[in-house]
């Protein structure tokens, strides 16, 4: 990704209702600025590095699920402890992978994303 | 017991009188709180999006208000007591579907939108096209869910207050006192007082299921085993309405009773479990709901409650499912034959355990679920035409905030009207795809732009479009000719058959089919200056929450 490229002075868009506060309109390369600098690279490198893989992962997870149900079933009715067979299991499992990733996710939010972009919001409302 | 249960209308249970006492409470405390939260209702930020006001954690009590309606409520539970294993495959789809909104929506979203879908997908458009067709698709996913919503209302008149599918005015009236009230809340409370109504319900929504699931779990002595054990020992067999024999047992207990029958049957599942997992990031009355906190991090909050939340209610739901099978007289078979179909599980249950008094509490809770998530609906759509199509495409974003509400508002009235009508004509359809439909257009013609705009440079105006329209038209289309609307003794239509398309779930054809039309779309259009630096602004913005809608103090 090549950051700011091709920018055009010219490109104000007035088209837009998103665009109204002051400070914003008279100074609009501080966002072309910042998405350049090495410490929002890293930041968005962080928030891709952990989101795409796990979102990957339990997507993956799910349709193995899924297709386990459809084209599998004695499998999952095998059982295992008195009445609670295997797709029980699984399907709780799912469950506790979800709670899982979310719990993972804030805490990785918290540590590795939350400051660095308190960082650049103040650096961007300060010039702003 | 049973006698007393069978004794007013076939099958029907419970004291209407008492219900209806339950649930005129419910819409007494809900309207002073509405009433209190209309009081600062006057800036656009406070009427669609509650001021930005609410914390993460009451905005998650909020969306889990929103997401778990009827269909979640008494339908899985129903669908668990008469297909077991088969219904809880949904609520899986349904949950785990949660962490798409989490790790790549909820809080991009948050920091770039202001009321609308239609805001974050038009960020670095062309406004005027792209918001129209945000609106389109906005409009369709909350319709198709708005009737499926108000149809389902009738099957629990006839379940609950006893009136039967043969009394056109008697339903009649009351799904139009249900879309009165919800017209009443939306328009005195706006979002704040939509807001309060959701988080009310989801607090007597899970308070009440947790009840039942503690008593059930208790009478099995908290042993699960038993509890499923005594499902599959009570039901042997079913006959269903056609008059075939179906095979419960311990097929209750694995996959298959509802989707395993034929090798088309299967791919439909699997489509179907595509679009439920894939669908709710792109629920625009879901992405509303993020604009209601004050930042990007309590947007966080708010959907980490919602999956804590709506993960303990599928998890009740389980109990509740296999519980109806297991201790109501007459199990699958009775639940099955009742008014209001599978529906009845969680009333039957309730009724069973609690006598009249818990199956009061649980038909109220039913109503006001209905309630609450009709006018979640309906406050989206409204803020939708009136913000994307009237003050962005009509007015090219040149109208006062004040006329902006007021056309918002008589959209709302219009929205309602329309639901309170197609609710009656549709009492007796078949509407459980209408459901499907709504997540399946959700996913193709609302996520792929929603993913593309947040994280692909490249993608552009007309990519946007050709996925958004691509995504509407095909699965629309897709539904129409299958056998959901034509074609078999189940469908919408039973005398013809025009079902050329054989899956009734059109998620696996038109989701990758959305993908691919917004890749092969930006590569044909051109890319605007506008769009170009329009970008550096979103991604910044998107990532850091600089600039980003800030929450009013009044």
């Amino acid at each position: 990704m090549v950051p700011g490229a091709a920018r055009s002075g010219a490109g104000r868009d007035d088209l837009s209702t998103l665009n109204e506060r002051p400070g914003e309109s008279t100074d609009k390369t501080i966002y072309e600025q910042v998405q350049a600098s090495p410490e929002f690279a890293d930041l968005r490198s962080r928030l891709r590095r952990f989101v795409f893989p796990m979102s990957a992962a339990f997507l993956v997870w799910y349709l193995a699920y899924v297709l386990l149900a459809s084209y599998a079933p004695q499998f999952m009715a095998i059982k295992v402890l008195g009445n609670i067979n295997v797709g029980l299991i699984i399907g709780l499992l799912q469950f506790v992978t979800t709670f899982l990733i979310t719990t993972l996710y804030v805490r990785y939010a918290n540590k590795h994303l939350d400051p660095a972009a308190e960082r650049l919001r103040e650096r961007i409302e300060g010039a702003a | 017991m049973n006698a007393i249960a069978q004794a007013p209308v076939e099958g029907g249970v419970g004291n209407p009188v008492l219900n209806i006492g339950i649930f005129g409470a419910f819409v007494v405390v809900t309207l002073v709180v509405v009433f209190r939260a209309s009081r600062n209702n006057k800036t656009a930020a406070d009427y669609y999006a509650a001021g930005r006001s609410f914390t993460g954690p009451q905005n998650g009590v909020a969306i889990a208000g929103d997401y778990l309606s009827a269909a979640s409520f008494l339908g899985i539970a129903g669908a668990i007591a008469v297909n077991g294993y088969d219904g809880f495959l949904y609520s899986i789809g349904f949950l785990v579907a949660w962490l798409i909104a989490l790790l790549l929506v909820a809080e991009l979203l948050r920091n770039t939108g202001k009321f609308t879908m239609g805001d974050v997908l038009a960020f670095r458009m062309r406004q005027r096209p792209v918001r129209a067709a945000a609106a389109t698709s906005t409009l369709v996913v909350s319709f198709f869910y708005l009737l499926a919503q108000m149809a389902g209302a009738g099957a629990l008149v006839a379940l609950l207050l006893q009136i039967p599918n043969e009394n056109v005015l008697g339903q009649g009236i009351v799904i139009a006192v249900v879309g009165i009230l919800m017209i009443v809340y939306v328009l005195v409370g706006g979002m704040k007082g939509t807001t309060w109504v959701q988080i009310i319900k989801a607090g007597l929504l899970l308070a009440g299921t947790a009840v039942i699931t503690v008593w059930v779990l208790t009478i099995f002595g908290f042993n699960l085993s038993a509890l499923l054990g005594q499902s599959v020992s009570a039901n042997p067999s079913l006959t269903t309405a056609a008059g075939a024999e179906k095979l419960l047992g311990e097929n209750l207990l694995a996959p298959g009773l509802q989707y395993g029958a034929t090798a088309t049957a299967k791919i439909d599942f699997l489509s179907l479990g595509l679009a439920l997992v894939l669908g709710t990031a792109g629920l625009p009355h879901i992405l509303m709901r993020f604009y209601t906190v004050p930042t990007a991090k309590e947007a966080r909050r708010s959907v980490v409650w919602a999956i804590w939340l709506i993960g303990i209610f599928y998890l009740f739901s389980l109990i509740l499912g296999y519980g109806a099978s297991a201790l109501v007289p007459g199990g699958a078979q009775r639940i099955s034959t009742a008014p209001g179909g599978t529906n009845s599980a969680a009333p039957l249950l309730a009724f069973e355990l609690g006598g009249e008094i818990l199956l009061g509490l649980i038909s109220a809770i039913a109503f006001a679920t209905i309630l609450a998530v009709v006018a979640g609906l309906t406050i989206t759509a409204s803020a939708s035409f009136a913000h994307d199509v009237y003050a962005n495409v009509i007015k090219k974003g040149e109208t006062a905030p004040d006329s902006e509400v007021k056309v918002a508002r008589i959209t709302a009235v219009v929205i309602g009207a329309v639901a309170i009508a197609a609710g009656i004509l549709a009492r007796n359809q078949n509407i459980a795809f209408l459901v499907a439909l709504a997540f399946a257009v959700a996913a193709s013609a609302n996520l792929p732009t929603i993913l593309y705009s947040l994280f692909w440079k490249r993608f552009n105006t007309t990519g946007a479009l050709w996925s958004i329209y691509g995504g509407l038209l095909s699965c629309v289309l897709l539904i129409v000719f299958s056998p959901a609307v034509s074609g078999r003794p189940t469908s919408m239509i039973k005398d013809a058959d025009f079902a050329i398309f054989p899956l009734a779930n059109p998620g696996l054809v038109s989701i990758p089919l959305s993908f691919l039309l917004g890749i092969i779309g930006t590569y044909v259009g051109a890319r605007h200056h506008v769009e170009i630096a329009k970008y550096s602004e979103m991604e910044v913005r998107s990532l850091t929450g600089a600039g980003s809608e800030k929450a009013i103090s009044h």
